[in-house]
C-alpha cells in the first residue's frame, strides 16, 4: 500500500512536467507556418479567404495566444486531441487505431532486450577479462553502433528475401482473415524481425549496464560477508549479487521508454507496420500537425505510465525506497 | 599454556605486481588460544586486516599466500580447496566487519540473512530456523527480536546492525570469531556496548576472538593478548598488560606514546572575565524538507539554542557523538550554513547578520580546518596554489601570495619545495598540514578545527596535534576544536562543551569536566571511553608541548 | 600525460581512435578525391561495386557515385555530429551546473524542464522541430542539439551536487571566494571528466539521429548523407542491396569509433575502475 502511495506521489510530481511540456509544445507550434485551416483548405484544393476566416472562427484560431493555450490545455484534459484534416476523423480515434502494433512491438522488444541483456550481462561479468566477456562486450558495442533501420533492411534482405523465413513487412496477412490463435501467430510471425531490430540497440545497453552493475555489486561489503558465511559462489550470486545488480537495470527501463518509442518511428517505417511511429512519420510528411502533437502527447503519457510502473517495481525490489 | 586453536606460521602474502610493495605480509606468526581475545593492532597498511582475510581464505584476486601455514584443527587452511574452505567459513570461523550498514545486504531482512547461516550449513527445517533466529537476536540483546528479524538493515540503528552481524557470525557457535575493526564506525557509547557484548559472549561460549583494531584504547579494554604489526610484519607479541604497560619494541613504544591520555594536563584556569574572541548567542538551525505539495514535512533540529563563548587565546572543545550537531555548529560559525536564529559575534561584528559580500571581507579573521585530508584539497591545484588561494582572494598579488605559501609550508613543517606538487603526492598527515597552512595564510584570529585528526593514524595524529597547539600559541590564535574523541579533547582543550541532539548539555573547564562531570550524558560518554582505566606508561613526550 | 598513456594502453581505444582518424581523413580529402557535387549523376545507375574501376563502390539508383557520397557524407556526418554535440553539451553543462550549484528553486525549475524534455521521446521531438522549422541543415543540427542535452545536464548536476558539499569547495567558500570562481576553478575541472566521456555518447546518438532523419528523407535533401543513401537504396533492396549496405557500414564504423574513443577516455580518466577483480 505504501508502495502504491509512493508511486502515486511520483506520478503526481510528473504532472507539472507534463504541463511544462505541453506549454512548450504549444509555444513551439506558434512558429509553424500555416495552421489547421491552411491544411484543411489545401486538402480541399483551395478556397476563398472568407471561408478560411469563417473556419478560423469556428476553430477558435482568431483568439489571442493565451486564450488559445487555455482552450488547448482544457481540450487535452478532456482527452480531445483535435481533428485530423488528413484522416478526416478525430486525432484520438486515429491514434487509438494505431496504438496496438506499437505497444506490442515495444513490449516485445523491451522484454527481449531486458532478458537478453540480463543473461548475457551476468555471463560476461562472471567471465570478466576473459574471451567470452571480450566477445560479448565487442558485439554489444557493434550492436550499439548499428543504425536500427539499416539492421532492419539487412534483416529483410537476409531473412525475408534470401531465406524466406519471415515476411518483409506488414502487421498481419490482411487477405487471410485469420482469427483467434492463428491470427496471434500470424502477427507474431510478422513482428519477429521488427522486434529483433528494435531490441538490439537496447540489448547492447542492458548488457553493458548489467555487466557493470554486477562487477560493482561484487565489490561491495555484503558480498564479502556472504562469502565469509561460507556460501557457495552460486548462492552468493543468486541470493546476494543478482537482485542488487538488477536495480540499475530497472531504472534504465524508465529512462529508455522514450528512446524506444522514438526508435519505433524508424522501425515501423522500415517494416511498414501501421503503428504510432509510422503515423508520426506520415503526419510530418503530410504536415498534419494536429496528429503529430496528439502523438507527442500520447507518447508522453505512455512514458509517464511506464515510469509509474517502473517506480512500483523498483519499490518492490528495494525496501529502502518505501521508508 | 593451552595448545593453540589456530596457529599462523611464517605467513607471507604477495601483492600483485605493480603494487607499492611486493609483500602485504611477511613471515607473520600468531597463535590463537581457546578462550582468549587476541588483538592484532597496527596502523593503516600494517597488514592486520590482510591477516584476517588470509585466515578466512578470502584474499582479493591477485593477492596470494605464497608461504607459511594456517593450522586449524589439524589441517592447514591454506591447503584446503574452495569447497572444504566453505565448510570452515561461517561454521568454524565466524567474522564481523567494520561497517555494519554495508556489510549486510540492504535488500533482505535481518532474519533472512541470519537464517541463511543455517540453510547453508545445516539441515534444519524452515520453521526450526524461524524459531532460532529471534533467539539469536535476543542473545545479542536486541530489543524486540521478532520485529528485528523482520526488519531490513536500514531500519535498524548502527549499533543494532552490528549486534545482528554478531548474532549472524555466532549463529553456528563457531570456535573462532574474527572481528575486523567492529566498532570503528560506531559512536563511543555504542562502541562500549558492542565491546561489552563481544566480551560477554566470548566468556559465555568460550569462543576465541581474533580482534583487529587500530585503537589502543580498545586493546586496553578488551584484549587478553596483543600482536602489534607494522608494514606487514609482527613487531611485538605478548600478554595485554605486558605490551600495554611495558612495550619493548621502539615502534610499539612510539605508538603507545602517541595515544592521548584521558587525564587532562594541568593548565592555568581561564579567568571568568576573560575577553571573548567569539561569542555564539542563542543560535538555532533546523533542516526541514518540504514535500512538493507541502506534504510530509520532516524537521530536524540540528542545532538548538546554543550559546557559547570562546575566550581569546583559548581552545574551546565541542564534543559529541554523530548527529549531535557539532559539525553543523562549526559550519554555522563560518557561515557555510545560515543560522535560523541567533548571533555569532566575532569581536563587534555579528557574522550571522552579514550580507554575503560583507561576509567575504570578514573571512580573513576566521578560518576552518577540515576533517578529511583527501576531500579537503582540490586535486586539480598544486599545493602551493591551494595555500595561496586565500591570499589571492583577499587581494595579495599572485606572486607574493605564492612566495608566502612557501613560507607557510615551512611554518607547518613541510618542505617548501613541495609547493609545486599536487595533493595526491602527499600523505594524509602532510595534507592536513597543507590544509592548516591554507587556513593560516590569511592570518585569522579564530580557527575552527572540525575533527582535524580523526582520519589520521595515531602517530600522525599526535604530530598534527602538536603542530596545532604550537602554532596556536605562537600565532596567538583562539580555537574551536570539534571532536568525538574525548582523549584528544582532554589534551588540547581549555574548556569543553558537550553536545547531544543539537543542544549543549554541559560546559565546563576541561579539568573540571573530567574530574567531576555533572550531566548524566557526560558521565555516560566518559564511562564509554575504551581503556579509560589504562594510563599509558610514562611517555617520553607529552602531546601538549606548551 | 598520464591520461594519454592510459588511453594508449587500451587496444580498444587505439582501434577506435584509428577508425575515427580514417573517417576524419575521408572527410578532409573528400574535395580532393571526389571534386564536384557528389549528388550529380556520375555514370550508369546501379553498377555493382568492384565491377567498374571508375566506381569502386558502385553507383546508386540515380547513377551517383557511392564512393563520392560516402566521402562527402563523412564530412556532413562529422559536422552534424560535432556541432550538435557541442550545442547539447553547452546547454547540458550550463543547466546542470546552475541547478547543481544553486539547488533550491533554481534546481527545481531547471530539473522540471529537463524532465519535460526527457519525458518526450527525443526522436518525436526532433520530428516536431523539423515539421515546424523545416529541414535545412542548420535547423537539423540545432534540433538534434536541442533534443540531446537533458542527460548531460543530469550528469553535470549530479557531479556538482556531490562536489558542492566536498570539503575543498567549503574551504574555498570559507576563504571568501565568490560563486563564479568556485564554479569555474574549483568544481568544473573536477566535474568535467565524466561529462566529457558522456559527450562521446551524445555524439554517437547525434550521428544515429541524423542518419535516421535522412533515411526517412526528412533531413536536408541538398547535402550528401549516408542515411539518405540508405533510404534511396530501399527501392532496389531486393536486388541491389549493396546501395543500402555500404553507407550503413560507414555509419556503423563511425559510431563505433566514437564509442570506443569514449570508452578509452573513460578508462583513462577514471582509472580506479580498471583492473577490478
Amino acid at each position: 500500500m505504501r508502495i502504491v502511495l509512493l508511486a502515486l506521489r511520483r506520478l503526481a510530481a510528473s504532472l507539472p512536467t507534463l504541463l511544462v511540456l505541453l506549454v512548450g509544445l504549444f509555444v513551439l507550434l506558434q512558429f509553424a507556418p500555416g495552421d489547421t485551416v491552411d491544411a484543411l483548405m489545401a486538402q480541399m484544393g483551395g478556397g476563398d479567404p472568407a471561408a478560411a476566416d469563417e473556419l478560423r472562427r469556428f476553430y477558435g484560431l482568431d483568439l489571442s495566444v493565451p486564450v488559445r493555450l487555455g482552450h488547448y490545455l482544457w481540450r487535452l484534459v478532456q482527452l480531445d486531441l483535435g481533428y485530423s484534416a488528413i484522416y478526416g476523423k478525430p486525432v484520438a480515434e486515429v491514434i487509438v487505431e494505431r496504438l496496438p502494433p506499437t505497444l506490442l512491438l515495444m513490449g516485445a522488444s523491451l522484454a527481449f532486450a531486458f532478458a537478453g541483456g540480463l543473461v548475457l550481462g551476468v555471463f560476461a561479468a562472471r567471465k570478466v577479462g576473459r574471451w567470452p566477456d571480450t566477445v560479448l562486450s565487442t558485439l554489444g558495442l557493434i550492436f550499439y553502433a548499428t543504425p536500427s533501420f539499416w539492421f532492419g533492411l539487412m534483416g529483410i534482405v537476409l531473412f525475408a528475401v534470401d531465406l524466406g523465413w519471415v515476411p518483409a513487412g506488414g502487421y498481419e496477412e490482411i487477405a487471410g482473415g485469420k482469427t483467434g490463435l492463428a491470427r496471434v501467430l500470424d502477427v507474431a510471425w510478422h513482428l519477429a524481425l521488427p522486434t529483433l531490430t528494435l531490441a538490439l540497440i537496447f540489448l547492447a545497453t542492458y548488457l553493458r549496464i548489467m555487466r557493470a552493475s554486477m562487477l560493482e555489486v561484487m565489490t561491495l561489503d555484503f558480498v564479502r560477508t556472504a562469502r565469509a558465511k561460507g556460501l557457495s559462489g552460486m548462492a552468493v550470486l543468486t541470493r546476494h549479487v543478482l537482485r542488487n545488480a538488477l536495480l540499475p537495470m530497472v531504472t534504465l527501463i524508465g529512462l529508455q521508454a522514450g528512446t524506444m518509442l522514438g526508435g519505433s518511428v524508424v522501425v515501423e517505417s522500415v517494416f511498414a507496420l501501421p503503428g504510432l511511429g509510422r503515423l508520426a512519420y506520415e503526419s510530418v510528411v503530410q504536415r498534419d500537425l494536429n496528429t503529430l502533437l496528439g502523438i507527442v502527447f500520447v507518447s508522453a503519457l505512455l512514458v509517464i505510465v511506464v515510469n509509474f510502473l517502473v517506480d512500483l517495481l523498483y519499490a518492490r525490489l528495494d525496501p529502502r525506497i518505501v521508508s | 599454556m593451552t595448545p593453540p586453536l589456530l596457529s599462523i606460521g611464517d605467513l607471507t602474502v604477495a601483492l600483485p605486481r605493480g603494487a607499492d610493495r611486493p609483500f602485504a605480509l611477511e613471515r607473520v606468526a600468531l597463535d590463537l588460544v581457546p578462550g582468549e581475545i587476541h588483538c592484532v593492532v597496527g596502523e593503516s597498511g600494517s597488514g592486520k586486516s590482510m591477516t584476517a582475510m588470509a585466515v578466512m581464505g578470502l584474499l582479493a584476486e591477485g593477492v596470494e599466500a605464497t608461504e607459511g601455514r594456517i593450522d586449524f584443527r589439524g589441517c592447514d587452511l591454506l591447503r584446503l580447496d574452495e569447497a572444504e574452505m566453505r565448510k570452515v567459513r561461517g561454521r568454524e570461523i565466524g567474522m564481523i566487519f567494520q561497517e555494519p550498514m554495508t556489510a549486510l545486504n540492504p535488500l533482505r531482512t535481518i532474519g533472512d540473512q541470519i537464517g541463511e547461516m543455517f540453510r547453508a550449513h545445516t539441515d534444519l527445517s524452515g520453521p526450526e530456523i524461524a524459531k532460532r533466529v529471534p533467539a539469536l537476536l535476543a542473545d545479542v540483546h536486541i530489543p524486540d527480536p521478532a520485529a528485528a528479524a523482520r526488519a531490513y538493515p536500514h531500519e535498524l540503528s548502527g549499533g543494532q546492525r552490528q549486534r545482528a552481524m554478531i548474532a549472524m557470525a555466532l549463529a553456528l557457535e563457531p570456535a573462532i570469531l574474527i572481528a575486523d575493526e567492529p566498532t570503528t564506525a560506531l559512536d563511543v557509547t555504542t562502541q562500549a556496548q558492542i565491546l561489552a557484548l563481544i566480551r560477554e559472549l566470548q566468556e559465555r561460549r568460550g569462543t576465541a576472538v581474533l580482534f583487529i583494531t587500530h585503537d589502543f584504547g580498545v586493546v586496553a579494554e578488551i584484549a587478553t593478548r596483543v600482536t602489534v604489526m607494522q608494514n606487514g610484519r609482527v613487531v611485538e607479541q605478548g600478554a595485554a598488560d605486558d605490551v600495554l604497560d611495558r612495550p619493548q619494541h621502539p615502534y610499539t613504544k612510539a605508538l603507545i606514546a602517541a595515544v592521548p591520555s584521558l587525564e587532562p594536563p594541568p593548565r592555568p584556569r581561564l579567568a571568568a572575565s576573560h575577553e571573548a574572541a567569539l561569542t555564539i548567542d542563542h543560535v538555532s538551525k533546523t533542516y526541514g524538507r518540504r514535500g512538493l505539495f507541502g506534504a510530509s514535512k520532516r524537521v530536524v533540529h540540528a542545532v538548538r539554542d546554543v550559546s557559547l563563548s570562546l575566550p581569546r587565546g583559548a581552545t574551546l572543545g565541542i564534543v559529541g557523538e554523530s548527529g549531535s550537531g557539532k559539525s553543523t555548529l562549526a559550519r554555522l560559525i563560518v557561515r557555510l550554513l545560515d543560522p535560523d536564529r541567533g548571533a555569532i559575534r566575532l569581536g563587534d561584528v555579528d557574522i550571522a547578520a552579514l550580507s554575503r559580500r560583507a561576509l567575504r571581507a570578514q573571512t580573513r579573521h576566521i578560518q576552518m580546518v577540515f576533517q578529511d585530508p583527501h576531500a579537503s584539497l582540490n586535486p586539480r591545484h598544486k599545493a602551493g596554489e591551494l595555500v595561496a588561494q586565500g591570499l589571492i582572494v583577499h587581494g595579495t598579488p599572485r606572486k607574493a601570495a605564492l612566495a608566502r605559501a612557501a613560507e607557510l609550508f615551512a611554518l607547518v613543517g613541510l618542505d617548501p619545495a613541495g609547493v609545486d606538487r599536487y595533493p595526491h603526492e602527499f600523505s594524509g598527515g602532510q595534507r592536513q598540514r597543507i590544509g592548516l597552512a591554507r587556513a593560516l595564510a590569511v592570518g585569522p584570529e579564530v580557527l575552527i578545527a572540525d575533527e582535524p585528526v580523526s582520519a589520521l593514524d595515531v602517530s600522525v595524529q599526535a604530530q598534527v596535534l602538536d603542530l596545532l597547539v604550537r602554532l596556536k600559541t605562537e600565532l596567538g590564535l583562539s580555537m574551536v576544536f570539534i571532536t568525538h574523541d574525548l582523549r584528544v579533547a582532554a589534551q588540547i582543550c581549555d574548556r569543553i562543551a558537550v553536545m547531544r541532539n543539537g543542544e549543549v548539555v554541559e560546559i565546563a573547564d576541561t579539568v573540571d569536566l573530567f574530574a567531576a562531570p555533572r550531566h548524566p550524558y557526560t558521565r555516560a560518554l566518559l564511562a564509554a571511553v575504551p581503556g579509560r582505566h589504562w594510563i599509558p606508561p610514562v611517555p617520553e613526550r607529552r602531546i601538549v608541548g606548551a | 600525460m598520464k591520461v594519454l598513456r592510459l588511453f594508449l594502453s587500451s587496444p580498444a581505444a587505439v582501434i577506435g581512435f584509428a577508425l575515427f582518424l580514417v573517417v576524419v581523413a575521408m572527410a578532409a580529402s573528400a574535395d580532393l578525391a571526389y571534386p564536384g557535387d557528389p549528388l550529380d549523376l556520375a555514370g550508369r545507375p546501379l553498377q555493382w561495386p568492384f565491377t567498374n574501376p571508375r566506381f569502386p563502390l558502385g553507383t546508386d539508383v540515380q547513377g551517383r557515385d557511392i564512393a563520392a557520397v560516402i566521402f562527402h557524407g563523412a564530412r556532413v556526418t562529422l559536422a552534424i555530429g560535432g556541432a550538435a554535440t557541442a550545442i547539447a553539451m553547452t546547454i547540458g553543462i550550463a543547466v546542470g551546473a546552475l541547478a547543481g550549484y544553486h539547488g533550491g528553486l533554481v534546481d527545481e525549475i531547471l530539473m522540471r524542464l529537463t524532465e519535460a524534455f526527457q519525458t518526450l521521446p527525443n526522436f518525436l521531438l526532433l520530428l516536431v522541430f523539423i515539421a515546424v522549422f523545416g529541414s535545412d541543415i542548420a535547423t537539423v543540427i540545432l534540433a538534434i542539439g536541442v533534443v540531446s542535452w537533458p542527460a548531460s545536464a543530469r550528469l553535470t548536476r549530479a557531479e556538482f551536487l556531490t562536489l558542492r558539499s566536498r570539503e575543498f569547495v567549503q574551504a574555498a567558500r570559507v576563504l571568501g571566494m565568490r560563486d563564479l570562481p568556485i564554479i569555474f576553478r574549483e568544481i568544473l575541472p573536477n566535474a568535467l571528466p565524466p561529462v566529457i566521456v558522456y559527450a562521446s555518447v551524445v555524439m554517437a546518438v547525434a550521428i544515429l539521429l541524423e542518419s535516421a532523419l535522412a533515411f526517412l528523407n526528412l533531413s536536408d535533401p541538398n547535402v550528401p548523407s549516408w542515411g539518405n543513401l540508405i533510404g534511396t537504396g530501399r527501392a532496389v533492396l531486393r536486388t541491389q542491396w549493396y546501395v543500402s549496405a555500404i553507407p550503413g557500414v560507414a555509419i556503423l564504423i563511425t559510431v563505433l569509433a566514437v564509442s570506443l574513443v569514449g570508452q578509452g577516455l573513460n578508462d583513462a580518466l577514471n582509472p580506479r575502475l580498471k583492473g577490478r577483480p
